[in-house]
């Protein structure tokens, strides 16, 4: 099977070993991923924010960018929920790329019909499921099964899991103080379960609550899902 | 604050207080997950609440599309059964036919129900000024209104207060009012709704002017409906002589088939219960039993502004539920106060902005009080997609182009040529990451130095994903 990348503009400049995690699992699985080097972001912080008009290219660029492809992935439950659900009201050409694409743990459990995926990853766990994955996406239980088939791993729950982490997109710089007290309780929340790493599908949401967890010192780091996934005993992730 | 992301000073500055407030926050953060909880239990119980929340929204939905009809067959209903209707266009109409009405009674106080309508327009402070003393009788309200306080939620105007702040305000102020509380009240619930029930049982058997809202109107036969869990809207609304309802447009229902959803889904998603202690329904007037003269005051105050829009009206099918709130993790941090309306946390952020348009800067700040999250839309009983509603109220402020945005749509329209410009937008993130050495964790400067007031700036990669990949997969096509 050949799959489009859709790696996502965070994980391309702050997180590229998302993508690569991301590439290294799924072609262990036998898939063969492409990269079309035209991608570049959804459009969502626009959309948003309020800026519908300055969302229109990169929908336009976006659909062409993947065109061809009957299974596009990415590791990004907020990205996949933009395309989804938003992107049918950009005309009925980029509606089409909505069914064609797939959050990362959707791919691996509806497509590939796998949640062992082989993998290998010694720590104490806890997850954290982001609101566009868990909501609009309606995830569920995939995150949890894929983490609960890794060897070596365990999965402590997360108290609160369902709260929002305060990210928001610009919601963050708009309103730092609420989104900074949601985060701080988050945080806690974390720390509460021992675990040694936060672990979530949405690096934006990561990137917030990682942000705190470096300022704070918390004895913890912020993961995400497709590295624990592409690490195995042969080839461990960090 | 100027800046590209601080357009919107009002709720931000106004919610900054509150989240270092720790008593209103451990206030707020206990009551809101008591009543989250409950409600999510009250809500399982029922093996068709998906149809119910679907049946409401197309209730609400039908009667909204033909709300001209509706509203002129409850009129006719009202009138037939002995009331009178009166219609007003705004806040200032409202008041005056309210004012009107109490003053040609000769009485110079009235008891109301709880009310979201009547504070809205701020009839307490239109009756004021005409020498008419209101009573507010539900027990958050009427500590809302001895502590010369503000409402905080809809349901709970008090929720802002704990037991022993509700008790130091019940001794302190309700002598000035009437009775006061009883000698050495303590803060047990128990000997509180005590004080409240002597306090308001005098005003009750005294007054001649009741005023209250509806939660309801059925238009097939003028009937309003008030469900409450106290039973002071009980008393209000049957001991004095004169009543005097104020109701939101979009509150008629056309028939009592149309009601029954709404008794269902209203409680559970409110109170957590199966069923409210008091549903009061009446229609018109009956002689020798409750008040004899009845008047229907109908408000729009903005409500037909909103029907005008395709995506905001959703936002008219709300039934005064709360749900949205206490699961909503921005009110349970920013509190009430924060959203500078009577209507405050989710439905505030696109009820009010609708209503009272985006001209101020805390109404322009509502629609950005929220991190999408959708916990509102997924607890609403009448599917409001409250996410879609702020996101295209956003786009209304973003249009109107105010101070800070003007900035913020260069800024975003900057960002998308980049972004549509692959080859730009590579050279860039190498230099981020050649540069990264020399990167602080704070920054400076709009966005980034709220972003790190709190939270460190991630390291960047040695080099973005689109150069790991051309070198990696030399030859794929990309």
């Amino acid at each position: 099977m050949r799959v489009a990348l859709f790696v996502t503009c965070v994980n391309d400049a702050v997180f590229p070993s998302t993508g690569v995690a991301t590439v290294r699992l799924l072609e262990r699985l036998g898939v063969e991923v492409d990269f079309p080097a035209a991608q570049t972001c959804c459009g969502q912080p626009q959309f948003n924010t309020g800026y519908r008009r300055e969302t229109v290219p990169l929908v336009r660029r976006t659909v062409r960018a993947f065109e061809g492809y009957d299974h596009v992935v990415v590791p990004s439950g907020s990205c996949a929920a933009m395309v989804r659900h938003h992107y049918p009201s950009f005309g009925p050409e980029a509606a089409a790329l909505g069914p064609r694409t797939y959050e990362l743990t959707e791919f691996l459990v509806d497509v590939l019909g796998v949640t062992d995926v082989g993998a290998h990853f010694p720590h104490r766990v806890t997850y954290h499921p982001s609101c566009h994955g868990l909501r609009m996406l309606g995830l569920g239980e995939r995150p949890r099964r894929l983490l609960e088939a890794v060897k070596g791993l365990e999965l402590v729950e997360l108290p609160g899991a369902e709260e929002c982490c305060g990210f928001g997109g610009t919601f963050a710089v708009k309103n730092p103080d609420v989104s900074a007290a949601m985060g701080a309780d988050k945080v806690a929340n974390a720390v509460s379960t021992g675990a040694g790493v936060l672990c979530g599908a949405d690096n934006s949401c990561l990137l917030h609550v990682g942000g705190m967890l470096s300022r704070q010192g918390a004895p913890l780091r912020a993961v995400h899902l497709a590295e624990i996934l592409a690490s195995t005993e042969e080839e461990p992730w960090r | 604050m100027s800046g590209v992301f601080m357009g919107m000073p009002a709720f931000p500055e106004a919610a900054r207080e509150a989240v270092r407030d720790e008593r209103l926050r451990a206030n707020l953060r206990h009551a809101t997950h008591t009543i989250r909880d409950k409600r999510a239990r009250a809500v399982a119980e029922l093996d068709d609440w998906a149809e119910l929340r679907e049946a409401g929204k197309r209730i609400k939905d039908r009667t909204l599309r033909h709300l001209d009809t509706y509203l002129l067959r409850l009129e006719e209903a009202v009138t037939a059964a002995g009331g009178t209707v009166h219609w007003a266009a705004d806040a200032a109409e409202a008041n005056r036919i309210v004012t009107d009405l109490v003053k040609a009674t000769g009485e110079s106080e009235v008891v109301k129900v709880k009310s979201m309508a009547t504070q809205e327009i701020g009839l307490n402070e239109a009756l004021e000024a005409e020498g008419i003393r209101a009573y507010e009788t539900d027990l958050a309200e009427l500590i809302v209104q001895l502590g010369e306080d503000r409402p905080s939620h809809i349901l709970v105007p008090a929720i802002h207060r704990n037991r022993g702040e509700i008790r130091d305000i019940f001794r302190e102020t309700m002598g000035g009012w009437g009775r006061p509380a009883p000698e050495g009240l303590s803060d047990s619930p128990a000997e509180l709704a005590e004080a409240a029930r002597l306090h308001l049982r005098e005003k009750f058997l005294r007054a001649k002017v009741g005023i209250s809202g509806a939660n309801f109107m059925v238009a097939e036969t003028g009937t309003l409906v008030v469900v409450e869990s106290e039973g002071n809207g009980r008393m209000c609304l049957t001991l004095p002589e004169t009543l005097i309802s104020v109701v939101g447009i979009e509150k008629v229902v056309p028939t009592w088939r149309d009601l029954e959803v709404f008794l269902q889904t209203l409680p559970r998603s409110s109170t957590a219960e199966r069923m409210n202690p008091y549903t009061s329904t009446w229609t018109g007037t009956t002689d020798d039993d409750g008040p004899s003269a009845f008047h229907l005051v109908l408000l729009d105050n903005g409500r037909t502004d909103a029907l005008a829009d395709e995506v905001g009206r959703q936002a008219l099918r709300c039934i005064r539920c709360s749900a949205c709130l206490n699961v909503c993790p921005v009110y349970e941090r920013a509190g009430g106060h924060a959203y500078g309306s009577v209507y405050p946390g989710p439905i505030g952020a696109i009820l009010t902005p609708q209503l009272r348009g985006t001209a101020s800067e805390v109404d322009a700040s509502l629609p950005y009080a929220s991190s999408l999250c959708g916990a509102c839309y997924e607890v609403c009983p009448v599917a409001i997609d409250i996410p879609e509603v702020l996101v295209h109220l956003r786009g209304r402020v973003a249009d109107r182009g105010g101070p800070g945005h003007r900035l913020e749509k260069a800024a975003v329209r900057a960002a998308t040529w980049v972004l549509d410009h692959p080859g730009v937008l590579a050279a860039g993130e190498r230099v981020a990451s050649r540069t990264r050495g020399l990167h602080p964790k704070r920054l400076p400067g709009p966005g980034a130095r709220q972003w790190s007031e709190s939270r460190d700036l991630p390291e960047l990669p040695a080099e973005p994903f689109r150069d790991w990949w051309k070198k990696n997969r030399p030859g794929d096509r990309a």
